[in-house]
This record gives structure tokens, sequence and C-alpha cells, in this order.
């Protein structure tokens, strides 16, 4: 039974992973003010990219530069439509997220003829699990020997950056400069105008932070989660991402906590198929995939009080004419 | 001029489009002195002092500081020059703490631990030297506005200001708030800082300044010394001719009550008690004045009374027609049929559809009027002929009903929500702050056409928070604090005592 649990936990951290990286770098964005239903999108695009640069160089992180980089591009897409020119940010997310469907599916057919899969991975062109200190020595110890080993250890490194991410971003935020103008700018960018500040260079610095984590979350999926990208790998993860940014109002560290029950729901789907429920009997299938989905639409719907998003997220900054 | 010039505008040129908001500005302001700056809204006094901020940039002139010819890029290079400036909306995050406001855009470095502790300490140094007293930690949306304007000054000082712009500083002020702001203001001036205070209160400017510009259309018409001219020469230099501070009316001839309001209870949006067991009447052929600061439930009260808000307990009688609204709710269209009209505080949020034409506009809630249409269809012509008479009737400008209710200037928006109203024949027009954001002409126009309306033998319910403007319109004052009507008083009472019981003093007093 508590080998159960920890399996579950600790599937549940792998599959919590790319969504906190993505409802953090929704975060980043969100919080300047700018929304980003574009998440998926750029997961997307980073996931395609980091599988095509590994493959073709073999190099694990010559993929997460290239995811990186191309959702940092997508991001600043979404900047110039919403920041420079004004753009209703919603259509421009989903512009975003069609582009990728489009591109990623094209540009991979085209590429390596494998039905818009990246060709597979393997050796340096992943991120493979990393064993902390001592893992092998204390897997026997009662308790502390499988929370360690198991739930703790022998995870790949982008599992321990986006964990890092979490208290980083909470520290970028309330503790440094930048982070007091991101907020401020989110609430009232007029007050950030009028203290002599760029509204535009901030909130463009915002969406570089969002593409920066949207592509270690891509990159995440294709190369150290799984060997290779897939067609529409991220299934929905920037949106189940955008969900758990909401659920958790914005702050970094219950967007950790959201992101892990959202991960867990879906670890304990997976362990549930095929098993009998006492009392219910073989769920089907469909439904446990279902139960994420059907929680967030629950959770959403008012479970956890009224989530109040930045005051000026959403709406592009024009100077008032008085 | 002997003294130093702090500031000096020379030909300063603006233009919007097609319209000139500034034209051929000359301006001085002596170092150590608080210049005050009048006109009515939309002379282009804001404009000018947003170019001095570097919020806009001037299509031509010049502007020298301390002498020296300068260009104001961005509100950053006006804080370098030392100016500072509080605007009348408030540029606050509200959800920040007082320290993160004042510090934001002038954190001395990367991170913040290092410029808090040092604003910290220079707050306290503020607040000692000029009077400027507000909790550091306490986050703006829980003060009240005096301190957030407050929190505005100390911004500006913080930043090094010498030279203080302050945009309608009053608006949102209690009396006794003002009072304590103009202290702030001559220690401030006293300390040798300049003041530009600008403001369309004729009262303030006498009361305060030293110097005094008055702006009209866009071009500025007069500097006077505050000692050598008047309220009456001031009043007129802005308008162009003379106005009549005073409403000229008769003695009310209260009929019978058309309006009765009995224990009325009605919640704000965060579910806490705004209007508390209130009770009054409103008879034909009276103007009833509702004074209070804002905040006080006045909006919530008007809005109960005109069906927009939910009635927790209480009854409305209008015109001898009973509604318990607390156990049948009433939406406002069952309100209008029962011969109540409304004039909303705010009528860009509830009383116009500004992106709408203004004949369009003219119908708003009265669309399904058979002189309208038939059945689903409208009759557009008729309406437009309706329109077109209002335009005339209340000298709507410009007089073109097609034209989007956006375009119109706020005292031509006023009137046309005002005209929709009162053409409608009502037994009771509720009216909430008519010449908020209104020039001085239009204020004139409106102000006679309630007095008419109640000379014909209507019931007026006024809320404003102007009280120069309850007392020259009201038959009866009520004044509301804290939900609660808190006293009735004549409109004739002492300014200083209707203050005091618009500050609560009399429920203080009680306990």
């Amino acid at each position: 039974m508590f080998d159960t649990l920890i399996l579950i936990l600790d599937s549940t951290v792998r599959l919590a992973t790319p969504l906190l990286l993505a409802a953090l770098a929704g975060l980043y964005s969100e919080r300047s003010g700018v929304f980003d239903i574009g998440l998926e999108g750029k997961m997307l695009g980073a996931a395609f990219a980091a599988g095509a640069a590994a493959a073709v160089t073999g190099s694990a992180w010559a993929g997460l530069a290239a995811g990186i980089l191309v959702a940092i591009a997508l991001a600043l897409v979404h900047g110039f439509a919403c920041i420079t020119h004004r753009g209703n940010q919603i259509v421009s997310g989903v512009a975003i997220n069609f582009l990728a469907i489009g591109l990623t599916a094209l540009l991979g057919q085209d590429w390596f003829r494998q039905g818009g899969r990246t060709p597979p991975l393997s050796g340096d062109g992943r991120f493979t699990n990393i064993q902390l200190p001592f893992a092998e020595a204390l897997r026997d110890v009662p308790v502390i020997g499988g929370l360690y080993s198991e739930l703790l250890s022998g995870h790949n490194l982008l599992v321990y950056v986006a964990f890092l991410a979490v208290p980083v971003t909470w520290w970028v935020l309330f503790r440094t400069r930048f982070g007091l103008r991101l907020r401020a700018v989110g609430e009232n960018p007029a007050a950030v105008d009028t203290a002599g500040i760029s509204v535009t260079w901030l909130r463009y610095r915002a969406v570089i932070c969002t593409g920066i984590l949207c592509g270690v979350a891509g990159t995440y999926l294709s190369v150290a989660q799984s060997a290779g990208f897939i067609k529409d790998m991220t299934a929905g993860k920037g949106f189940i991402a955008l969900a758990a940014l909401i659920f958790a109002k914005w702050k970094p560290v219950p967007v950790m906590f959201a992101c892990l029950l959202f991960g867990f729901l879906d670890a304990a789907a997976i362990r549930l198929q095929g098993q009998e429920i006492p009392g219910i009997g073989e769920v089907p299938v469909q439904a446990i995939q279902a139960l994420p989905y059907i929680l967030t639409v629950v959770l959403l719907a008012g479970f956890i009080g009224r989530a109040v998003p930045p005051k000026a997220g959403g709406v592009a900054y024009v100077k008032e004419r008085t | 001029m002997t003294a130093p010039l702090a500031i000096e505008l020379v030909g300063i040129d603006k233009r919007f489009g097609s319209v000139r908001a500034n034209k051929d500005i000359d301006l001085k302001v002596a170092k150590g002195s608080i210049h005050g700056i009048v006109g009515e809204n939309g002379a282009g006094k804001s404009t000018l002092m947003s170019i001095l901020y570097g919020f806009y940039h001037a299509d031509a002139g010049e502007i020298r500081v301390d002498g020296r010819p300068v260009t104001i890029a961005d509100s950053q290079a006006a804080i370098a020059l030392g100016i500072g400036m509080v605007h009348q909306h408030f540029m606050l995050v509200e959800n920040f703490t007082v320290l993160e406001n004042v510090i934001l855009g002038a954190e001395g470095g990367p991170l913040l631990a290092g410029g808090v502790a040092r604003a910290r300490a220079t707050l306290k140094r503020l607040a000692e030297d000029y009077d400027l007293k507000v909790d550091p930690d306490a986050v703006i949306e829980d003060l009240p506005v005096g301190l957030q304007q407050r929190v505005e000054i100390l911004k500006a000082l913080f930043r090094g200001a010498d030279i203080l712009i302050l945009d309608e500083p009053t608006g949102v002020l209690t009396p006794a708030e003002a009072d304590h702001l103009f202290r702030i203001l001559k220690v401030l001036r006293d300390e040798g800082k300049t003041v530009l205070l600008i403001t369309h209160k004729l009262r303030e400017i006498m009361a305060i300044t030293d110097e005094v510009s008055v702006m009209r259309r866009g071009e500025m018409v007069a500097t006077r010394q505050t000692a050598k001219t008047s309220m009456g020469e001031l009043a007129e230099l802005m308008v162009g001719r003379r106005v009549l501070l005073e409403v000229e009316k008769q003695p009310a001839s209260p009929g019978r009550p058309v309006l009765q309001v009995e224990n009325l209870t009605a919640r704000d949006g965060r579910g806490v008690d705004v209007v508390r067991d209130v009770s009054f009447e409103v008879r034909a052929g009276e103007i009833v004045g509702i004074a209070g600061v804002s905040g006080n439930g006045q909006s919530e009260l008007l809005e109960a009374i005109a069906g927009i808000r939910p009635v927790r307990s209480g009854a409305v009688t209008i015109d001898g027609t009973r509604l318990d609204l607390a156990r049948n709710p009433v939406d406002a269209a069952a309100m209008r049929r029962h011969g109540l009209a409304h004039v909303p505080e705010d009528r860009h949020r509830m009383g116009l559809v500004t992106s709408f034409s203004e004949y369009e506009n003219a119908i708003l809630g009265y669309h399904r009027d058979p002189a309208y249409g038939r059945g689903p269809m409208l009759d557009i012509g008729a309406i437009r002929e309706a329109a077109r008479a209002e335009i005339e009737k209340y000298d709507i400008r410009p007089p073109d009903c097609l034209l989007r209710t956006a375009g119109f200037s706020g005292g031509n928006q006023q009137k046309i929500v005002l005209a929709r109203e009162i053409e409608r024949d009502p037994v009771i027009l509720l009216v909430g702050q008519p010449t908020r954001g209104v020039d001085i002409g239009a204020i004139e126009f409106i102000h006679k056409r309630l007095v008419a309306l109640r000379d014909a033998g209507k019931g007026v319910l006024l809320v404003s928070v102007e009280l120069d403007e309850i007392r020259a319109l009201a038959d009866r004052v009520l004044v509301m604090f804290d939900g609660r009507v808190v006293g009735e008083r004549a409109p004739e009472t002492d300014e200083s005592e209707l203050g005091l019981l618009m500050a609560g003093a009399a429920q203080e007093a009680a306990e």
C-alpha cells in the first residue's frame, strides 16, 4: 500500500512538472497584465523544436536551447500583437495555439517524414534521471528511504528546475525591483507610467520570462519525459496549467500545489485504469481520464472563492486623454 | 516680477486631432508660492499640466524650470527636474502597501530590501516635517481617500519634488480632509516648495493660493494676485460672462408625498449593509438633497430606490403605490412605469451607452414606448424626431442626433440623460451627481431645469457630493453618514455644521 502510494506520488511529480512550468510561465505574463491562453501553443512549439534539435544534434541541451528560443519567439509574437499593437489578448493567444498545432505537424512531417513525430531520442539526446547521493544506500531504510530514493531522487534535471522555479519566482516577484514593477503594471499600468517606467518594455520582459519557462515546459515533454516529439503531445496541458494558475490566484506557491493536485489526479487516473473500485466496480477509462477536467470545472466554478485576476489583465495600456 | 520663477511656460501649444487643447499658453509660477489654475472642464488645465509632467509633448513652445530651458521627454525626466504630480485619479496600486507604492519607480537598486529600509526612514522624516502621517504598511485599498492622497504627495516628495502639481485634489475629500490638505500645502510652501493647484472650485483658490491663472477653452486668459481678485471676477473670466453662482428660485410649495422611503436597508457588492434603515419622504414640488461624503451609502440608496439594487428590507411608496421591495423586488422598468425617473450618478457606466448614437441613447429604457415602434420594430424616424426636439429644448451641442454620445462633452452628455428622464414626465426624479464633470454653463442650465421640474409640481431627490450644489438647489437637506440619515437641515444651514454632520461628528457625539 505504502509502495503504491509512493509510486503514485512519484508519477504525480513527473506529471505535475510540465504543468508547473507552464503555469509559472503564465504567472509572469498575467501578473504583468497580459493574459496568455497561448501557453499551450508555446509549449507545443517548444516541444517540437526541442525534439527536432535534440534529434539532429544528439544533445538534450541543444534541444533545450531550441525549445526556449522558439517559445520566446512565439511569446514575442503575442507581445507584439498585444502590447505594441494593443490587439486582443485572447485572439492572439488562440492564434498562437493554432499556429503551433499546424506548424509543428507540417514541419515535422516535412523534415522527418515520420507522421509528425521527431526521430526517437536516446543517450545524450535526452535529459536522463539523476540519482541523488546515497539514494541507493538509503533505499532499504523504512519510510524515509522510500521517500528519498523514489520520490525525491531519480528525476531528470528539468523536474528539479521546475520545482526550484517556484521559490525563485516568489523571490523575483516579491523581493526584487522587477517583481514589484511587474505586479504594479498588472494592477495599474498608469501608476507605473507616471512613475516614469516604460509599461511596454516591462510587459515585454514579462512575456519573455513566459517564453523561457514555456520553452522549458515543452522541452520537458519531448526530451525528458518522452523520447521525442509526438504530434499534439501537449494535449491540453497548457490549458490545465492556466486553470491551475487561476485556481492558485496567480500566486507562485499555491500554483505549485494546484499543479501537484492536477498531477496527482492524472497519476491516479492512470493507476485506476482497469482496476475494480470497491462498491462501484470497474470505472470506464474515459471517466477517469475526464476526472482532472471535471475537477477543474468544479473548482473554477466557485469552490475556491473568487479568483480576482490582476486588475489591468487583458487590457492594453493606452495613455488616457484628459 | 521679482521673485525667481520655478516654472515658466512660453507659447505652449498642443493639439489632439482637430482639437487644440492648449493655445499659445504663457505661464509664470514664482518659487515658493501656491499658484492656482482655474478653468472649466475641458479648458485645457489638465493637458497643460500633463505636458509639464512629461505625459504629453507640446507641439510648440518652451518650458523653463528654475530659469533653464528644458525638454521633458517623459515622467522620469519631470521627476528628475524635481516636478511631482498628484493626479486627479490616484496613480496608486490598490493592493500594494503604502511603502510599495512610494518606492515604485524609485526602488534604489534591483533588490528591494535596501530601498525599503531607506524609504521607511525617509517616510518617517517626511511625515514629521510636513505633518503627513500614514502607516507605511497599510494597504492602499483599506485607506480612506484622504490618506490615499497623502500617499500620492509622499510619493512626489520621496522623489525629491520641489514643484508639486495637484490636479483637482479636493474632489473626493470631506471639507475637513480638504482643510487638512490645505494646511499641508501651506507647510510645503513655507518649506520652499512650489505648489500648482488645478481646480474648478473658486472657493479653494481664494482660500489658499497666492496667485491664480485662469484658462478658458485652451487659452490662458488672465493671471491675478489672489488678494486682488474676487470669486465673481474669476468666475466671469472662466466662462467669459457673468454667471450666477446662486440658483434663483421661489420658496417651495410642497404638496402630497410622491416618494416615501421606509426603513430601507441594502447591501453593496461585498455583502455589507451600506444603506441602513433609511426613511424619508419627498413631496411634490420640492427638491430634497442628500449630502454626504461619497461612499456613505448615497449611491446605493439611489440604486435601491431606482430598482437596480436588491433591497434587504424596507418599502418604497411612489405616488401612493406602496412597493415592498424586499419581498417583491421590482425592476427598473417597473419603477419607471410607476412614475419614477432616474439620472444615474455615473452617466458613462449606467446612463449612456457611449458607443451608441445620441438618438439611441435618448430612448434607452423607454424603447418599449409605443411612440417609438411597433412590436419588435423600432420607428427610427419617430425616435430621431423626438431626439431632435430634445436637442433643441436642452440646447445639446453639437445638435446632431446621429453622433455617438462619446463625442459629446460631459455637460452635453448629462443633458442627454436629463432630457431623456425629464421629458418622460415623471412624478419623482432621482438624480445623482447631476453636474459631475460638467462645465459651468451646463451646470447653470441643469440647475434651472431641476428647479423648473420642481416648480411644475414634481418631486426631486438629489444626491450630490458637492455641498454647494445641495445648498443651492435643495429645499431640505438630509445628511448621510455610514449608511444612515444622520440629520435633516435647512439648506441655509452653516456649511461647517453640515460638514460636521457629513463627517459623522453627530454620531460620535451621541455615542
